[in-house]
């Protein structure tokens, strides 16, 4: 398969300083390249590094040492180029649905109309046409999210980083909106990266499902997933599959709060 | 609305009506039955009221005058300490120069009691609008930019960096996700303000004043004129009332996202 390098992610590491001298490593000389139009799951234990990791290809934050390069060019501060979907939802309360999910383009100053135009696009890609006035208050966690997403994709991200975008909704809403998030992938393809410590929905949704060590965070292993869209959760592959990365991961994946 | 919400609501104005009614007619047979000192009955005060609608003795002006003597530096501290202690909050929350530079001199000022300004005042201002205002402000001032402040802090970090992925600048960060959800807890701010403005506007009207509901109360003790003290208690009351619905109104209005 001719695969383009998109995302390179080259010998980060970072530290956060707890007490004077006691420095608490979360992510150690982690290299890693993202290819065009991937699927690419990040899977990892309890509470090491993946957010932060996210930050720092997002330019939210800055690495001690090493660098991530877009298409060749270093990132050194946050960019539209990278979309995210944050993990608790970051959906502002006093604005609409549509015009949470106009934001990224109001901030460059696109007009109106174009702008809207666009959101209506995903509002409708995530389902929640005839909710476009409706304010999050009123919404459930699952549409919170879904607002999330298309705000996310509104913006025409090159690269698209998900934060365990569906670590807060039930088992439910879960399943419904992987098998969107898929759908929605398969429509409009982008580079998506996404993290999660489901081992199931990894495999539910990624091309390649990268495993990270407990902390501080490396790459263990990284597995390629073959399997056709959308996935049958219980056909043998996939659960030979799940089996062999269940016994490569460490066990406090369950240690989670 | 729906017939049941209504029916429901209805009962609820019912109650609040009969509230009053059986204060006013406990008050009414306290003072019939001779238990009542030196205090007036309702109806007593009542009459004084609509009395000192038109009549300026003993203290010299007429009701309407002194409550509007009183609003006018009400409004005036309050509107100032609103216009420079919110905006001041806002950036102090945002922005750490501006935090340390003010920081100092505000705690400073915060433990003053703002009663504690009016003999300073007087001397400064004289007896009229300014000095009374300026206490007013002192009272109101300290509430509004804690709050703001405040909220100003606990702005979601999620929605910080929503915002910064998009590409918006520190400022435009600070204007369009910082400013609007610190809104409730600005308004919680002026709410306080607006209750420690009548409590230090009164006492500054006992002190330093020739008209205002707080003087006419003072002016009540010295003729010994206990009707015309309740008659000021109850518009105090009654105006404080007022004051803080209207804000009510105005925060439901422009925090809307929040009550739904």
């Amino acid at each position: 398969m001719d695969k383009k390098l998109r995302l390179r992610i080259n010998e980060i590491s970072k530290s956060y300083k707890l007490k004077k001298k006691d420095y608490h490593k979360v992510i150690d000389s982690l290299s890693l390249d993202i290819f065009d139009n991937e699927f690419l799951v990040i899977l990892g234990p309890g509470h090491c590094g993946k957010t932060v990791l996210l930050n720092i290809i997002a330019g939210l934050e800055t690495p001690d040492v090493g660098f991530v390069e877009l298409d060749g060019v270093k990132i050194d501060g946050p960019n539209p180029d990278m979309g995210m979907v944050f993990q608790k939802t970051g959906v502002f309360p006093w604005l609409t649905v549509m015009e949470n999910v106009e934001l990224g383009p109001r901030f460059k100053g696109e007009a109106k109309s174009e702008r809207r135009e666009r959101a209506q696009k995903y509002i409708n890609l995530v389902g929640l046409q005839g909710f476009e006035s409706h304010r999050p208050p009123q919404l459930s966690g699952g549409m919170k999210q879904r607002v999330g997403i298309a705000r996310a994709y509104t913006n025409n991200p090159e690269i698209l980083i998900m934060d365990e975008p569906f670590g807060a909704l039930d088992a439910q809403t879960r399943y419904s909106m992987e098998e969107e998030i898929s759908n929605i992938w398969s429509i409009e393809k982008r580079t998506v990266i996404f993290v999660t410590n489901n081992i199931e929905e990894a495999l539910a949704l990624g091309d390649r499902i990268v495993l990270l060590t407990e902390c501080p965070a490396r790459v263990k292993e990284i597995y390629e997933v073959n399997m056709p869209r959308p996935r049958d959760l219980m056909s043998e592959e996939f659960l030979l599959l799940r089996q062999k990365i269940s016994e490569n991961t460490d066990l406090s994946i369950d240690s989670e709060v | 609305m729906s017939r049941k919400k209504q029916i429901s609501k209805f009962r609820y104005n019912i109650y609040a009506i009969l509230s009053v009614v059986v204060f006013l007619i406990l008050w009414q047979l306290i003072v019939s039955l001779g238990y009542g000192g030196i205090i007036p009955s309702p109806v007593v005060v009542f009459r004084t009221f609509l009395i000192k609608m038109t009549d300026s003795r003993p203290d010299g002006s007429t009701l309407p005058t002194n409550i509007l003597v009183s609003l006018q530096v009400a409004c005036t501290g309050l509107f100032l300490a609103i216009a420079i202690g919110v905006p001041l909050g806002w950036l102090m929350g945002w922005y750490k120069g501006i935090d340390r530079f003010v920081r100092p001199i505000f705690e400073f000022i915060r433990p003053i009691p703002p009663i504690s300004w009016i003999p300073l005042t007087i001397i400064w201002f004289g007896i009229g609008l300014g000095a009374k205002s300026m206490i007013v402000f002192f009272a109101s001032f300290v509430p509004c930019l804690i709050n703001a402040y405040t909220g100003i802090k606990e702005t979601n970090k999620t929605m910080i960096n929503v915002a910064r992925t998009f590409g918006a600048s520190n400022f435009k960060v600070f204007t369009s996700v910082a400013i609007p959800s610190a809104m409730p807890l600005t308004f919680t701010g002026i709410r306080i303000a607006l209750n420690s403005a009548w409590s230090t506007l009164v006492a500054a009207e006992l002190l330093a004043a020739n008209a205002g509901v707080g003087y006419m109360i003072n002016m009540g003790r010295s003729f010994g004129r206990v009707d015309i003290i309740l008659v000021g208690m109850v518009s105090i009351g009654i105006m404080g009332y007022i004051f803080s619905y209207v804000f009510k109104k105005i925060e439901s209005v422009v925090v809307k996202w929040r009550t739904v």
